[in-house]
Parts: C-alpha cells; sequence; structure tokens
C-alpha cells in the first residue's frame, strides 16, 4: 500500500514557541489511523499544516504525492473536519454544505445526501448558532464528506457526541476505511481510539514518540502488576523483595511487580504462607499511553514550575 | 498518475475543471445565506435616503420664507442637486458600506469559517477575488437604488415648489452615479482593511479613520495637503457632485477625481485578494 499522507521532517515554530519539531510518518488507506497525543502535543498544527492552512518552518507535506494547498479545489481530495465552531452561526447547515459543494462543483445532491447520512436533515434550514456540539460536530463530518473524498482528516471528532453517536462516528470510519479511504483521526484520550484505531501515530511537545499498530503499541511498556492479598504480607514483602521484585501496596493488598503470578505462588508455598488473592492485572492502552506520553504532558496538573 | 484508491468514491475519480464561476456563487450563497447581511442594508437604506428626503422637505417647508430673487436662483445656483444627495447622506453611507465590507471577511475570521472556507479551496487568491466580486456587485446594486430613490424623491418634494429638476438636467446623472459608487468603493475598502487587519475592532477604527478622518485632516491650505486631501474618497465624492465652479485654490478635474475612485477600489481589491496567501490560517 502506497502512503498517502506523508510527513517528512516538519517543523513549525511560532515565535520562540516550537509546536512541531521533526515530525516525519505516514498514514496509509484502507486503515483509520489515530493521531495521538496529550493536549498541546501539536496535533491540530500537524493536520493544519496537512492541509496547507499553515505553512511549515521547514520539512514537507504531501497528500496523493502533492503539496494540498498546490490543488486549486480540495473537497474531492481530502474531506476534513479540524473544529467543528468554524462555521457561521447565522447560516443553516444547509446553506452551509450549499457553499461548499458549489465552490467545489459538487452536485447539490450531495447537500441533502449527506445531511441524511449524519442525521441532520430535519434540522437543516435551522441557524447553526443553535446547534449543539454534537450537532456542529455531525455537520464537520457532512462537510468532510461532501467530496466523496479518497483521505479523510478529523481534529477531536467524538468531543460532544452522546454514546450514540460516538457508536456511529466509530462504525463511520471504520466503513470509511474499509472503502480504501486514508481516515486520519487525531485524540488526546486513548480510550477513544482503542476501538476505533487500527494504526497509532503518537506524538508528545511536537515530537514523535510512536508510530506502529494498536496491538504493538498496547504490548510496549506495559509491565503487568501481580495483586496478592496475603495475612503474612509483611513476610511474603521480604521474600519478593529479595527476589528482585518491587512491592507497593494497593488498599489492604500488596502489588507487584517485577515477578509472575506463577512464581510469587511458588514462593508461597515454599515458605508455607497462605494466599487469599492472586490475580494478574495488565496495564490497558490508556496507561500504557499515559507512561509513554509522562514526559512529554505540558500542562501537568499539581506541575509546581 | 494512478492511486491506491483510485477506485474509491464516485465523484474524486474525474474531477471537474476548476471555474471561478462557482467561486462566485458560493459566495453569493455565503452572502445571501445571512441574516445580517440584510438587516445591515436594510438599515442602510432608508438611513440615507432619510438625510436627503428629510433636507428636501426642509427646503419645500421653508419655501415661502425665500424671496422671489432667491427662488428664482435656486436651480441655477444647483441646489437641487446638491439636495439629491446631501454630505451627511454619504457619509453615513460611506461609512455603514465600510462597515459592511469588513464584516463580509471579518465573519470569516472571526467565526474561523475562513479554515473551513481554505480547507475547501485552497486556492486563496480566487476565494478572496470571488468574495470582492460578489460584494462589488451586491453594494453597486445597493448605492444605484439608494442614489436613483433619493434623487428620485428628493425632486418630487422640491417639484412641489417647482424647484426639482429632471435626470437629464445638465451634472444630474453625475452626482447620482458618483454617490452610487461610493457604496462599492468603500465597501471594498472595508474589506481590504478587514483582510489585512483580521480582527473586528481594530478594523472599525481603520475603516472610520480612512474614510472619516482622512479627509478632514487634509485641507485646502497648503498645495501638499490640498493634493493628499483631493485623494481621499470623500473629497473625491464633493468634487464629483459640485457642478460649479470649485472655490478652491488648487482647482482640481472630475476625472481627477473618477480616477481617485478608482485608484482606491483597484487598491483595495488587490490588498483583499493577495491579503491571505502568505498568512497562516
Amino acid at each position: 500500500m502506497v502512503p498517502v499522507i506523508e510527513v517528512n521532517e516538519l517543523t513549525k515554530r511560532y515565535g520562540s514557541t516550537t509546536a512541531v519539531k521533526d515530525l516525519t510518518f505516514t498514514v496509509r488507506p484502507g486503515q483509520v489511523t489515530g493521531f495521538l497525543g496529550p493536549n498541546g502535543a501539536g496535533k491540530s498544527t500537524t493536520l493544519r499544516m496537512i492541509l496547507g492552512l499553515h505553512e511549515p518552518t521547514s520539512g514537507t507535506v504531501t497528500v496523493d504525492g502533492r503539496s494540498f494547498a498546490d490543488r486549486p479545489r480540495g473537497l474531492r481530495h481530502v474531506g476534513s473536519l479540524l473544529d467543528a465552531h468554524d462555521v457561521h452561526g447565522g447560516r443553516s447547515a444547509e446553506a452551509q454544505l450549499s457553499a461548499l459543494a458549489r465552490s467545489n462543483r459538487i452536485p447539490q445532491r450531495r447537500v441533502e445526501e449527506v445531511l441524511r447520512e449524519v442525521g441532520l436533515a430535519e434540522v437543516a434550514r435551522r441557524r447553526i448558532g443553535g446547534f449543539s456540539l454534537g450537532m456542529k460536530q455531525r455537520l464537520g463530518i457532512a462537510s468532510a464528506l461532501l467530496g466523496e473524498p479518497p483521505v479523510l482528516l478529523f481534529d477531536e471528532p467524538l468531543n460532544g457526541l452522546d454514546p450514540e453517536g460516538v457508536k456511529w462516528v466509530r462504525d463511520l470510519f471504520r466503513r470509511l476505511a474499509a472503502e480504501g479511504r486514508t481516515v486520519f483521526v487525531s485524540s488526546h484520550l486513548m480510550s477513544e481510539m482503542e476501538h476505533t484505531a487500527d494504526q497509532l501515530i503518537v506524538i508528545g511537545r511536537g515530537e514523535l514518540i510512536a508510530a506502529e499498530s494498536l496491538a504493538e503499541f498496547s504490548a510496549r511498556g506495559t509491565r503487568p502488576s501481580v495483586t496478592v492479598g496475603t495475612p503474612a504480607a509483611a513476610v511474603l514483602r521480604g521474600l519478593l523483595t529479595a527476589e528482585g521484585a518491587v512491592v507497593g501496596t494497593a488498599g489492604d493488598l500488596l502489588a507487584v511487580t517485577g515477578a509472575t503470578a506463577v512464581r510469587i505462588g511458588e514462593i508461597a508455598m515454599e515458605h508455607r504462607i497462605p494466599l487469599h488473592h492472586l490475580s494478574t492485572r495488565s496495564a490497558s492502552l490508556e496507561e500504557a499511553f499515559m507512561e509513554l506520553t509522562a514526559d512529554s504532558v505540558q500542562y501537568l496538573a499539581g506541575d509546581p514550575t | 498518475m494512478t492511486s491506491a484508491y483510485a477506485s474509491v468514491g464516485g465523484l474524486g475519480a474525474d474531477e471537474p475543471r476548476a471555474r471561478f464561476l462557482d467561486l462566485v456563487a458560493a459566495e453569493w450563497i455565503k452572502l445571501r445565506s445571512l441574516r445580517s447581511t440584510w438587516i445591515a442594508y436594510g438599515a442602510t437604506a432608508p438611513a440615507v435616503i432619510a438625510f436627503n428626503a428629510g433636507t428636501a422637505y426642509d427646503t419645500y417647508s421653508h419655501w415661502p420664507e425665500r424671496g422671489a430673487a432667491e427662488r428664482a436662483d435656486f436651480v441655477r445656483a444647483g441646489i437641487p442637486l446638491q439636495e439629491a444627495f446631501t454630505a451627511n447622506a454619504a457619509m453615513v453611507m460611506m461609512l455603514a458600506l465600510g462597515a459592511i465590507g469588513a464584516l463580509v471577511i471579518l465573519g470569516e475570521y472571526s467565526t474561523g469559517t475562513i479554515r473551513t472556507t481554505f480547507a475547501a479551496v485552497p486556492d486563496r487568491r480566487s476565494v478572496m477575488a470571488a468574495k470582492t466580486v460578489v460584494v462589488t456587485a451586491v453594494t453597486s446594486v445597493f448605492g444605484s437604488i439608494v442614489a436613483g430613490v433619493s434623487f428620485v424623491l428628493t425632486q418630487t418634494i422640491l417639484d412641489g415648489r417647482g424647484a426639482g429638476v429632471p435626470i437629464s438636467h445638465p451634472g444630474a446623472l453625475r452626482v447620482v452615479v458618483a454617490s452610487a459608487l461610493l457604496a462599492p468603493v468603500c465597501a471594498v475598502v472595508g474589506m481590504a482593511i478587514g483582510s489585512v487587519v483580521r480582527h473586528t475592532s481594530a478594523t472599525m477604527i481603520a475603516s472610520v479613520a480612512v474614510i472619516l478622518v482622512l479627509p478632514l485632516v487634509f485641507s485646502d491650505g497648503r498645495h501638499w495637503s490640498a493634493v493628499a486631501g483631493h485623494a481621499t474618497i470623500y473629497q473625491a465624492w464633493l468634487r464629483l457632485v459640485d457642478l460649479g465652479s470649485p472655490r478652491t485654490d488648487f482647482p482640481w478635474t472630475t476625472g481627477g477625481a473618477w480616477a481617485v475612485y478608482a485608484v482606491w477600489a483597484l487598491a483595495a481589491a488587490v490588498l483583499a485578494v493577495t491579503s491571505a496567501q502568505r498568512r497562516d490560517q
């Protein structure tokens, strides 16, 4: 599969602030690629550079081998939803989409089609200003679908959607990818991507942290811990520490890393220590993500600096 | 070029040639779909017409106080045409249209719509050119209606005293056209300022400075000041509607005044069209 979006040593500085630094990755068709990073990691800046809205300080970004800014019309090539609020509240959804369609010579029937597809047909003539965030997200998705583009970019599309809406968006993304399209979706929450993305691009402070499949990502950086319940906690703690394991506490239980449940069971039996509880828990994707980006979180709550 | 996803979608496969006319149509849809557009035009037109009709009515009601000689001289002195479009009305229309023109682009910047627009049409110059075309066309129609209605209404009122003039009267057409054109010239200037400044309050201040303050700063006292003053839109309009011999030490032709209109409009259009090209949106 030929990569469709190619980001090459992309750097963007605003004055003395570096928003994106030497970023290189590719996004392939037929998959949903999640674009993950904490707030302020440079996701939106990167998406804007892909769309030619912001000029890179250095480096290049192409979509289907061309700089997007060089195309006279965009909607048949890349559909995008950057910010659901990027619309004039005084217009109706229908007028907004009609203007977009007309500018790209897209037949008016597509406006009705996408409005039906996103479930806004009923409110098509109402002013967007009265829409909820979830409705605006649906309208933004409708704009992105207008030109039936092979590439779709979405910046935090799940914000403000109800559970039904979230499921609908996930199914839509999966369907678009199954049709062979390139779907690139940003989020700052791993949990949103867990059931949506096939591939992940993870960035922090404008730099690439990981670019791999969801399975590879979940395998890395996750050290399973074993939870142990025993009346002889102090004795077991000493024995496990002597074995080289790290022992912490989790309520009344011990949280052990560096030793498997099997090994802990054997040690307990050798020393005739009764166990009431023994379970392994592997870290969730969310924890893997937090662990991986911990060094690059820009706005940390309770940060003394 | 063959893509890995050439089979995807029904629209992308055979993309039609990009046409400028479609951008103009899209901008027209955007303009007419905003209620605020119609409110702004709807509020400005009666205000401007009322300023003119009010002056004519004033003349009408005080007519019996005028002496016979004064009455006889009324038409010859060109006063009916001065009342066809008054200086107050001109100033109101200039300021309102400057703001209306600026809001066309500020409405996009302040709401973020500009990003949606440019992501759909990466050819920014063409988008801005289409916007300029639509604003020019709509405000030209608006200016013609306001100036036309003002002329008919004021002269009808003056006719009640036998003091009105027809449109065939020498200079009458020039007054109407010069006044009508204030609308598109000021709207495009406002749009250009909005495109460059991109912030609503700063744009409004700059727009008032250019339209209202500049022509007042430069008086006819010295040559350089007179020339600078003549280069302002308001003084150009004053020159065009002044049908007598201008009372100034530094006279200038109506051709020069028309040229001032043209230069402002063209320079503003160029500024508006090129302003978005190299900036991050």
